[in-house]
């Protein structure tokens, strides 16, 4: 059929069987946009402002495992973007983001609203395209999806002049994806794999060191019973949480700068290290030359870049997890005996007394954590969990009983204040049947404040918990510890009226300072069903822990002290 | 960690800002580039990049691999086993020693290519060591100009 580049658009986001697109309309997408308003195929979800458009867009693609889509217009609606896509980036999050441009006559004069999308857009993507032709946006539109979801996933971004919106071809959308240099290795090689279970059936002290990969291959399941067949110990990282369940066994916990003193212990002392879908990040190892110093490594990933970049494998196997862990379990039935491990286990249990995940609640004040397990505690898995970037989310990393992969949401790599609430209203419209929480700071949440009106407008009750210290609490707990308590412009004493700000937008707030008010405020919340700021006044000076300092190891870690024994 | 040079022979797909993507590559991550050319493939669809690179075992194994996950990426090839050639071209006073630089120029694979009133041209096309020492070789001949072409290399 002959129709416009603009239809096309449309038409080609209803073959992907797209049914959200987050954006914000401005002049150089309008022709896109108007046939927006035309269709019927999609929703289409504004936010208020281009970031919040794609943080939207994420959260949508991680609750769902389907490629999350965001529109924008050129100039500034681009360039607010671009913290969403480098975000998008370092979580390896599939989306296709379209963006107008200024017409190709118009291209390199400087013209209103022009800047080089493509050329910024590079360094923060999988792949990105300037369309020059409407005769190729049916397959650049198929290939940015098929380039988004396959392989090591990511963002594509097509950005698409004015004129080539306008520009009417013959429009037929390819069944099929043909690009010669693009040919993701997705099956482990057997010879490997065989080598890699001979390694875990030698090994005394294995550990499982699983990592986001395995929710973006949709391989959890598999893992728990992986886990549980073998019998062997396992940590997550952060973009992890949620692939064990939190009752599981043998999962020790989360590592890292902020991991269980036993889930690092036993990083340092583990004969085997077995790495699914994780890329050793300096956040996770500290100091590369101390980490898991006795240990041998297997390491399962599809990016091959991502295998021997930080820490040498000794047993590579590039391929999808899921695929791999199925061929692991297949010849490790025979040749893994768990009861080997009892001592390993032992000692790991040790670790876990010694310095268990804890805090105290030794003030008048309400602690974070605890606000955190009380949510755990009344809607568990009921809930979808987005955080924001700083203490709140460590802490809920730490303490939130996580059931299921894609319960947790957030920004790792990037680590982006003011994701938490739009990614929130994605993760809603993904999954409305879940209670959406964002367990936020007083810091993060004021960087997209204005998505309360996206909220309200297109009914997304997204309960935002404030856990409010009046500090940019993780950068003055660095500087508590490291610049000697110079708390150099993270006061953050001047705040707006959380109740009133909500209730302006049409939302509901609340003022917490009790454990009562707490449960009151969260019960209301969810009962009156719109979006909701509860600002929770916790202790100012509670401190992360346990903490390994940047580039120390990560066996020597900064813990809690035990006041209540002193 | 010792620095190595290596030449990084990459074929791509012939399409819009791919010398970006691979200059933008070499740029975020701290990669050296020594030389770089590229030219299409006579009779495909591709062009090759030969690259020459320094750095340690490790970033020379990143390189590849980052190279190879760039989507227009078609091969990446990085051996010992190259045959690796540079042309430079060289401007010289018309008032230095012409027959010198004439047999000077001979014995590394070239020749006079030009001549004006006020200089004359000489190219040269050797392998990269080769080159250093007609470099330095001519120094005395007080060069005007020195333009090197960059390594092209293929394997054995």
């Amino acid at each position: 059929m002959q129709i416009s580049g603009a239809q096309m658009v449309i038409e080609a986001l209803i073959a992907e069987n797209v049914d959200t697109v987050f954006g914000y309309p401005g002049g150089a997408i309008m022709n896109v946009y108007d046939e927006i308003y035309k269709q019927d195929g999609f929703e289409h979800i504004l936010t208020r402002h281009e970031q919040a458009a794609i943080h939207a867009a994420e959260g949508y693609s991680k609750v769902t495992g389907k490629v999350g889509v965001a529109m924008i217009t050129s100039g500034p609606g681009f360039t607010n973007a671009v913290t969403g896509l480098a975000d998008a980036y370092m979580d390896s999050i599939p989306m296709v983001v379209i963006s107008g441009q200024v017409p190709m006559s118009l291209i390199g004069t400087d013209a209103f609203q022009e800047i080089d999308a493509i050329g910024i857009s590079r360094a923060c993507t999988k792949h990105n395209y300037l369309v020059t032709d409407a005769k190729d946006l049916p397959r650049v539109l198929k290939e940015a999806f098929h380039i988004a979801a396959t392989g090591r996933p990511g963002p594509v971004h097509v950005d698409i002049p004015k004129d080539v919106t306008a520009q009417i071809e013959t429009y037929v959308y390819p069944d099929t994806v043909n690009i010669p240099t693009y040919k993701p290795h997705t099956k482990g090689n057997k010879r490997q794999i065989k080598k890699a279970i001979d390694a875990i059936a030698a090994a005394k002290r294995p550990l499982f060191y699983l990592g986001g990969g395995i929710i973006n291959s949709n391989a959890a399941e598999e893992v728990r019973e992986f886990v549980k067949m073998t019998g062997i110990p396992a940590v997550e990282t952060f973009m992890a949480r949620g692939t064990l369940h939190h009752e599981d066994p043998l999962l020790i916990s989360m590592l890292g700068m902020h991991g269980s003193y036993a889930a690092n212990m036993a990083m340092s002392e583990t004969d085997l290290v077995i790495a699914l879908g994780a890329r050793f990040d300096d956040r996770v190892t500290g100091k590369l030359s101390e980490f898991a110093k006795h240990a041998g490594v297997i390491h399962v990933d599809i990016d091959p870049a991502s295998i021997s970049k930080l820490v040498n494998a000794d047993y590579p196997i590039v391929g999808d997890v899921k695929g791999v862990v199925v061929e692991m379990m297949a010849l490790a039935k025979k040749s893994v005996d768990a009861e080997v491990y009892t001592p390993w286990l032992e000692t790991i249990e040790h670790f876990e007394q010694l310095h268990p995940l804890q805090y105290f609640e030794d003030t008048d004040r309400l602690k974070p954590q605890w606000c955190i397990e009380r949510v755990g505690e009344i809607l568990g898995d009921d809930a979808n969990i987005s955080t924001d970037v700083g203490q709140h989310q460590m802490w809920t990393a730490q303490f939130y009983p996580f059931s299921r992969p894609r319960q947790f949401i957030s920004s790792g790599g990037l680590g982006t204040m003011g994701f938490g609430f739009p990614a929130a209203l994605g993760v809603k419209r993904g999954a409305m049947d879940k209670v959406s929480i964002n367990f936020t700071g007083d810091g993060s949440i004021l960087m997209n404040i204005q998505e309360l009106m996206t909220a309200v407008e297109k009914k997304l009750p997204v309960i935002n918990i404030i856990l409010n210290n009046n500090y940019l609490g993780m950068v003055r707990q660095w500087q508590t510890l490291f610049y000697d308590k110079r708390h150099a412009e993270t006061d953050l004493s001047v705040q707006p009226d959380f109740v009133m700000l909500a209730q302006s937008f049409g939302g509901v707030g609340y003022v917490v300072k009790t454990k009562d008010e707490f449960d009151a405020a969260l019960k209301d919340a969810i009962e009156k069903n719109v979006v909701a700021l509860i600002d929770v006044r916790v202790e100012r000076l509670e401190n992360v822990l346990p903490m390994v300092p940047s580039g120390g190891s990560l066996f020597n870690m900064m813990l809690l002290e035990n006041k209540k024994e002193s | 960690m010792e620095n190595e040079r290596r030449v990084i022979s990459v074929i791509v797909a012939n399409e819009a800002s791919v010398l970006s993507r691979i200059s933008g590559l070499f740029s975020a991550r701290g990669y050296n580039v020594v030389s770089l050319t590229v030219a299409p493939i006579p009779d495909t669809d591709y062009s090759r990049f030969t690259i020459v690179t320094k750095g340690s075992v490790r970033v020379i194994e990143q390189i590849t691999k980052q190279l190879h996950k760039l989507i227009p990426v078609l091969r990446v090839s990085e051996t010992e086993e190259m045959i690796e050639k540079e042309m430079v071209l060289v401007k010289f006073p018309i008032t230095e020693n012409l027959s010198d630089i004439s047999v000077l120029s001979n014995a590394y694979n070239g020749k006079i290519a030009n001549v004006s009133t006020e200089s004359i041209i000489v190219m040269i096309a050797d392998e990269p060591k080769r080159v250093e020492h007609f470099l330095t070789a001519i120094k005395r001949y007080h060069p005007i100009e020195i333009v090197r072409g960059g390594t092209v290399a293929v394997e054995r």
